[in-house]
């Protein structure tokens, strides 16, 4: 909880929604006849909209992004490090859109929802979301705010797939994006890892076919293990180290199955904790998202061919210790981007978080943020003038 | 711009595909994008310099050159650059080879050990050269292969890379007569235009 709001905060924010009534006609090939995404904003929309950022979320994230909802908040949104007046994401310079994407769980309609058509909750009956319709759905909430341009669209992990989209879908709609700590597709191991964490969720009695919203229940220990499986894959092997090493709770072994090393009741609180705010059938989603993501695939694997319809500039960025989006990932991205001709730019960050490390402010990710979009944000008052 | 750079703009022609290997704060490049509507890359690994070529739009890829450059295709660039960092890396021959694999055309300019003062300085002082140009000692300096004009050449030879021309400068960029006829003396930086 703050005390009072820091300088570099955007301070107390509060969510918007906006409400479509035209059908989004998604990738499965089934139409949703409406729906509402839960937005915040941070800065001011220049007179000319030309200003704009979006922040395209990962598999855990929402819209809220920075600031705080209270002064009751423990916690600033989950990229405030980032976000704010000053900061690398400047919003005395830019204006800034967070949303939380369709098929989740935290405002926007997804699988917690009513689905009109039955009056029922959606439950395990949502439709599957792809990257493709997050990033449809995305543009129809910059129309909606008046937005034809990003000055440039942000992301990392499953956000960075969002933005790799945008930039292929969508050219003339952005003039930069930054990809952090992504992929241009899930590897076989990601995809394993994503299947064992939908297993664990199925295979939870409360999940009950994914009804369990009906039967007020939840699958508590399913999702937990999941959110726990996902949190190994999410630090560095060095990251855990150096937090819990070998420390324990007794100071003797206890030769049973209770909590022995501070890192399983870290990984059961991690898992516990999450339950209480996310939501299975998101989380399932999400994950076949993540899997489903391939935008080379339409172009035989080859990458550099569908990306050679982009416009925008490009900012990779990965992290030497991650492994779930390990940096050779998003070289494959700079690779493929070179041999199109694209103007892109690489930097591997040094850093010991893990996959993580994109959450966190490491001072040269930050500058390297910084420098990016200062230069961006230059050149579109330059082409204004 | 450092003197090298400037004689090397002079021989690169507009509208070119360019790599620029080690490519430090991007001062060429930014110059060849401004000035002859050229295309490219530069490589790098110091965070600064990543950092200073991302301020000033420089299209800049952090990669480690002596793990590899297998991630660009044959004949991708119509030319590769690399000023002043061939002494760096750990096997300057097989770089080369790659550098005119992935490039149509190289221009390589390096220190040119075989001077007259570097000489001079070995040879009265019995120690390593320490000059303003290459201001190091012998234990912290990051050239790890030190080579002279002739050098140069013969590996050329030897690999049978075409010479397309060449310069023979000292530090203040003047090209004398003295220079040319005796560049292995006399001349600081030597830069060579290569070609398969």
């Amino acid at each position: 909880m703050p005390d009072a709001i820091p300088v570099d905060s955007v301070g107390i924010v509060a969510p918007h929604i906006a409400q479509f009534e035209t059908p989004l006609t998604l990738s499965c090939g089934q139409d949703l006849p409406a729906y509402q995404l839960v937005y915040e904003t941070y800065g001011t929309l220049n007179s000319n909209a030309s200003n704009a950022i979006l922040i395209c979320h990962a598999l855990s994230g929402d819209h809220h992004a920075a600031g705080y909802h209270a002064m009751s908040d423990k916690k600033p949104g989950w990229w405030d490090s980032a976000i704010g007046p000053g900061k690398a994401i400047d919003t005395e310079r830019f204006f800034v859109i967070s949303l939380n994407n369709l098929g989740g769980c935290s405002g926007s309609t997804g699988p917690t929802s009513i689905n009109p058509e039955t009056g029922d909750i959606w439950g395990e009956n949502f439709p599957i979301v792809t990257v493709q319709d997050w990033v449809e759905s995305q543009a129809r909430l910059a129309d909606r705010l008046g937005i034809q341009t990003f000055a440039a669209i942000v992301g990392g992990s499953l956000g960075g797939m969002q933005v790799l989209e945008w930039s292929i879908r969508f050219p003339t709609r952005l003039k930069a994006a930054v990809i952090i700590a992504s992929a241009p597709n899930l590897s076989t191991q990601n995809i394993a890892f994503n299947e064992v964490a939908r297993q664990s969720i199925r295979r939870d009695p409360e999940f009950h076919d994914g009804r369990y919203l009906n039967k007020q229940s939840v699958p508590t220990n399913g999702l937990g293990l999941a959110r726990m499986l996902g949190h190994i894959t999410y630090l560095s092997d060095d990251a855990m180290g150096s937090k819990f090493g070998r420390q324990m709770r007794h100071d003797n072994y206890q030769y049973n199955y209770g909590i022995e090393f501070e890192v399983e009741s870290y990984l059961r609180y991690q898992g516990e904790a999450f339950t209480k705010r996310f939501d299975a059938n998101t989380y399932m989603l999400m994950t076949k998202a993540l899997d489903y993501f391939d935008p080379a695939a339409e172009t035989d694997g080859d990458l550099s061919a569908v990306l050679s319809r982009a416009q925008c500039e490009f900012l990779l960025v990965s992290f030497t210790t991650d492994w779930r989006f390990a940096p050779e990932r998003s070289e494959e991205i700079v690779n493929a981007l070179v041999k199109a001709g694209k103007h892109v730019s690489y930097a591997k960050i040094e850093a010991a978080e893990g996959h993580d490390a994109f959450l966190f402010p490491i001072p040269r990710y930050m500058t390297t943020l910084n420098s990016f979009l200062t230069r961006i944000g230059n050149r579109i008052l330059k082409e204004a003038q | 711009m450092r003197s090298d750079l400037e004689m090397i703009d002079e021989w690169i022609q507009p509208n070119l595909r360019v790599l620029d290997l080690a490519c430090g704060p991007g001062e060429l490049l930014h110059h060849l994008m401004n000035n002859k509507q050229i295309t490219g890359y530069g490589l790098e690994i110091g965070p600064e310099d990543l950092n200073t070529c991302i301020e000033k739009g420089i299209p800049v890829l952090e990669q480690n050159i002596d793990e590899g450059l297998q991630n660009f295709e044959d004949h991708s660039f119509d030319l590769v650059l690399m000023t002043h960092a061939l002494q760096q890396f750990r096997r300057p021959d097989l770089l080369i080879d790659e550098m005119l694999r992935i490039g149509k055309e190289c221009i390589i300019t390096f220190p040119n050990f075989g001077h007259w003062r570097s000489r001079l300085h070995l040879a009265l002082k019995g120690r390593m050269p320490v000059s303003d140009f290459l201001p190091y000692n012998w234990y912290d300096t990051p050239n790890i292969h030190f080579f002279t004009f002739q050098d140069f050449e013969r590996l050329c030879n030897e690999k049978g890379i075409k010479i397309l021309r060449w310069a023979a400068v000292d530090g203040h960029l003047r090209d004398h007569w003295w220079i040319r006829t005796m560049p292995n003396m006399f001349s600081e930086t030597a830069i060579f235009h290569i070609t398969r």
